[in-house]
């Protein structure tokens, strides 16, 4: 059981990096507190991956420190560290039976025979493995496999973490959703800090309770899954969560707060402070597009925009409005009626982000 | 792979058919027409039977020198497997010096047998060898010339040093074949070496360990050139191995008869311990 | 120590070993005879290249070299051209037979040379190929076909069906596909498999030295008469012997960066 803390943690695979873009892993400061299950996000190649082995010790960060309850773990090995961690292909000892796969570890630490079974029984029962613990290893599905190998990691008592690296991947679609729900119970039944590398949205927001979201090498959001949807706060979290990603369209300042197309947006006096220092011209406007609000007639604040597209998704229709040159996409209902060609839309304020430089910037007033 | 039923595929292996049976079939046929018949020449051949058969099982010369063949393939096994697997974990894993490793370990897979006999006949001599001249200098009454063990051991460690390569290289591409994750899964299990090896390693192995045992049965079954070149078969017939005992027969006595019936004989053996090893091995997996 | 370094110990001990008997070959390849017969010595006291020019001037011997590089060679080209096809044949279709066909082919390779020294001298002089190259290629082709078709196969049925229906969908006649896409594919395998043709072909004696006399006589054969009145030539036996590495050696250079995929890849 531990809380784990990256400490200006950075990592190259270069002996001398000397740009940034050189660092698969940027320089960070992250604690995962003990006893909570997180999601590590983000596209492939964002370092993720990089950054779950530096966690279990199968790397060794370039820079920076790897704390265990406040422990400089840089040095020791992944038995040393007390972590378990399930890979992408789930990896068992082929020669072996389902039991002596679970057993392995105990076995490897010495633990007298008949613990060895007592907790081995206990797994399998958990994990609903006890059909085939007789079984070899090498002829169970791909699922079944995939949970031999995490109960390999479970059997130990004194396990601090269970770091999972894309489990599911070759998971067939209808067990995935069952083998999360299983991995679920296992973090409420144990208590044990879960990481969970995923480029699945949805995984992550169904199995985690905060999600980290990585991008280049950076954690650029750390939130509960509410949040990074509501409260994007970089233009990237708003393209990556959400389907589809977040509507961005370049603005320009003017007087009182933003302007594109000739369309005005007053901004908060807090944010116009933060605007007048800022030198930079790269401005954003994000709205999601399930909170641009769509009718059929104008009303006051409204914009008239020309439909380019519907795509009807069953429950659900994406538009795809032409705004003033600007492309935008709204999520209506599937039973709301809207016009052939001519919708008006307007923004909510509390939905309207601003984006400087990419980053998402708030007024104090709220 | 599904594999679509089409018997004009058969087109394709024609050339093949073609070929092995030209230089299988036609000289087989020969072998068995021979080994039922006494030849005296051209127009004097007659029919005798089972009779050859029954003068080469009870051959002398050649019941010892099955026993020394057989005795022969269980050293080279029980060395060069072993052996080629402790040298392929031992290989590095990637980079310049595993592409020298693997250059070096291939030489002696491509010299000639003879030269192979050569190399270590020269090696091995007392007056003008490196090997013979160190031992005997050492103290020990070296001579694979005129002393049996000290022949066999030769010839034992000619053929470690010319065949063990092509064991280690089989073990070396399997090892090389198995994903970095399970090591790190076994790390993180705390397995220890030992384990790592019994339950990953060598499970993997399996599959070039057969080919392996297998190849290695069957050239050293049917070895001729190397020990003939070394020790010509002796001293005495300490070292005449089953391949000699044939063509001395063949060639030299022109016993063409029972040469036939003793070359049927000899396929069958390598053809039945061949298949005795692959069965066994692939049940051995099925069974547990 | 720790674990590398005994690896690395251990790897190096062994390849002295495979090193050192090549080693005195080589270093008796550059001594006189009188050296050599003298008092041992662990390098060339008198360095001569005087072996090495007995056998570049002496027709008898360096056409040894040529003989048995044209009957390689001859055998490789035979092998690969049949064994391409049936391979494929074996990797994609089913057809009556296949299984007994693969398996027959495969029992060739357990025949022991010996078995058919006799009936193989018959067999070519009635045809009229004794002492020819192509009498030894075809020979040797008893052996490296079978095991050609089995190395190729393993790597063909590692390439994806899916390829060869794209690329019929493409328009691709079966003949294009074959060769402009499908034996590129395979590359590690036709490597590995060359390598393996060559090395069982271009070490063998047995057949080799009974199907020549004296147009197609293969080096190593030639090598057994280096014993004259005046007793064993050894520094020209040694020169000989070091030049028949020579050929495996580039061999190797050649397929080194397939060696370690090809043999896992494939069945062997």
């Amino acid at each position: 059981m531990a809380e784990i803390h990256l400490k200006k943690l950075a990592h190259s695979y270069s002996a001398n990096p000397k740009f940034t873009s050189e660092y698969a892993i940027r320089e960070m400061d992250h604690v995962w507190e003990q006893g909570g299950a997180y999601a590590l996000l983000g596209p492939s190649g964002c370092g993720k991956s990089t950054l779950l082995n530096i966690i279990s010790g199968l790397l060794s960060p370039s820079e920076g420190e790897v704390l265990f309850d406040g422990e400089r773990v840089n040095d020791l090995t992944p038995s040393q560290r007390n972590i378990a961690q399930v890979f992408q292909f789930p990896v068992i000892y082929d020669s072996m039976t389902v039991f002596d796969n679970l057993a392995f570890p105990l076995r490897n630490m010495k633990v007298p025979e008949s613990k060895v079974k007592k907790k081995v029984f206990e797994i399998a029962e958990i994990l609903e493995l006890q059909d085939v613990l007789h079984n070899k290893a090498k002829n169970l599905s791909a699922d079944e496999k995939q949970k031999v190998s995490m109960g390999r990691g479970l059997v130990r008592d004194d396990v601090s973490a269970i770091l999972f690296d894309e489990p599911l991947t070759v998971i067939d679609p209808h067990l995935k959703w069952k083998l999360r729900r299983k991995l679920k119970q296992i973090h409420e039944q144990f208590n044990i800090t879960m990481v969970y590398v995923t480029h699945d949205q949805l995984e992550a927001a169904t199995f985690a309770d905060k999600i980290a979201l990585m991008y280049d090498g950076n954690i650029v959001q750390f939130g509960t899954p509410r949040e990074l949807f509501e409260k994007p706060n970089h233009t990237f979290v708003g393209y990556f969560i959400g389907s589809p990603g977040m509507n961005f369209i370049e603005v320009a300042r003017c007087a009182g707060g933003v302007e594109f197309a000739g369309i005005t947006f007053p901004v908060d006096a807090g944010i116009q402070d933060i605007l007048d220092q800022v030198p930079t011209d790269n401005l954003k406007l994000g709205i999601r597009p399930e909170f641009v609000h769509v009718c059929a007639e104008s009303i006051e604040g409204s914009f008239e925009c020309d439909i380019k597209h519907i795509e009807d998704l069953g429950t659900y229709k994406i538009i795809t409005l032409d705004l003033k040159g600007r492309t935008l996409k709204a999520r209506i209902d599937e039973d709301q009626q809207i016009p052939e060609h001519k919708v008006y839309v307007s923004f909510p304020k509390q939905w309207l982000k601003l984006y400087v430089d990419e980053y998402l910037i708030e007024g104090d007033s709220e | 792979m599904k594999k679509v039923v089409n018997n004009k595929a058969w087109f394709l292996v024609l050339p093949v058919v073609v070929l092995v049976a030209f230089s299988a079939i036609i000289p087989l046929m020969t072998v068995v027409n021979y080994s039922v018949q006494d030849i005296f020449d051209v127009n004097n051949a007659y029919f005798v039977g089972a009779e050859w058969y029954r003068d080469i099982l009870q051959n002398p010369r050649l019941q010892d020198s099955l026993v020394r063949q057989f005795i022969f393939s269980f050293f080279v096994l029980l060395i060069e497997i072993p052996l080629g697997i402790a040298v392929a974990l031992m290989m590095p894993t990637k980079g310049a010096r595993a592409s020298l490793c693997l250059i070096l370990l291939a030489i002696p897979l491509l010299i000639p047998l003879n030269v192979v006999g050569t190399i270590w006949q020269v090696f091995g001599r007392t007056d003008i060898g490196l090997f013979g001249w160190t031992l005997t200098h050492l103290g020990m009454d070296y001579n694979y010339a005129s002393n049996p063990i000290d022949a066999w051991f030769t010839v034992l460690l000619m053929d470690v040093w010319h065949w063990t390569s092509l064991v280690a290289l089989l073990c070396y591409s399997g090892l090389r074949a198995i994903p970095d994750v399970y090591y790190q899964a076994a790390s993180i299990d705390r397995a220890s070496g030992w384990a790592i090896f019994r339950y990953i390693q060598l499970p993997k192995l399996q599959s070039v360990l057969v080919i392996g045992v297998l190849l290695r049965f069957m050239d050293s079954f049917m070895i001729y050139t190397e020990p003939f070149v070394l020790t010509g078969g002796g001293p005495g017939n300490s070292t005449t191995f089953l391949s000699q005992t044939l063509t001395q027969m063949a060639i030299g006595q022109f016993d063409v008869g029972p040469a036939a019936a003793f070359s049927l004989i000899y396929f069958l053996i390598v053809l039945l311990v061949s298949w005795l090893f692959f069965t066994t091995i692939s049940h051995m997996d099925k069974a547990k | 120590m720790n674990k590398q370094t005994k690896k690395n110990v251990g790897i190096s001990v062994y390849l002295f070993f495979v090193l050192l008997p090549i080693y005195w070959l080589l270093n008796m390849s550059f001594k006189s005879n009188e050296e050599i017969l003298g008092a041992l010595t662990l390098w060339p006291e008198s360095f001569t290249f005087d072996n090495y020019a007995v056998i570049f001037t002496d027709p008898t011997w360096y056409m040894g070299y040529v003989n048995s590089m044209t009957y390689v060679m001859m055998n490789m080209a035979i092998t690969l051209v049949v064994a391409l096809p049936a391979a494929y044949a074996f990797s994609r279709y089913r057809f009556i037979g296949d299984k007994h066909l693969f398996f027959w082919l495969l029992t060739n390779r357990m025949a022991p040379p010996a078995v058919f020294l006799l009936p193989f001298f018959q067999l070519y002089s009635s045809v009229g190929l004794f002492d020819t190259h192509l009498a030894v290629a075809l020979a040797h082709c008893l052996f490296s076909v079978p095991l050609a078709v089995w190395i190729l196969e393993g790597f063909m049925s590692g390439v994806p069906r899916e390829i060869d229906e794209t690329a019929y969908i493409d328009g691709y006649s079966f003949h294009k596909f074959f060769i402009k896409i499908f034996i590129p594919m395979i590359g590690s395998g036709i490597g590995v498999t060359a390598f393996f043709t060559f090395m069982f072909s271009w070490v063998e004696l047995l057949l080799a030295r009974t199907l020549t006399s004296v147009e197609a006589k293969p080096i190593a054969a030639i090598m057994t008469r280096t014993s004259g009145a005046t007793g064993i030539d050894w520094g020209v036996l040694a020169a000989a012997g070091v030049l028949t590495i020579i050929p495996g050696l580039l061999v190797v250079w050649f397929v080194r960066n397939h060696v370690a995929k090809g043999f896992a890849l494939g069945r062997v």
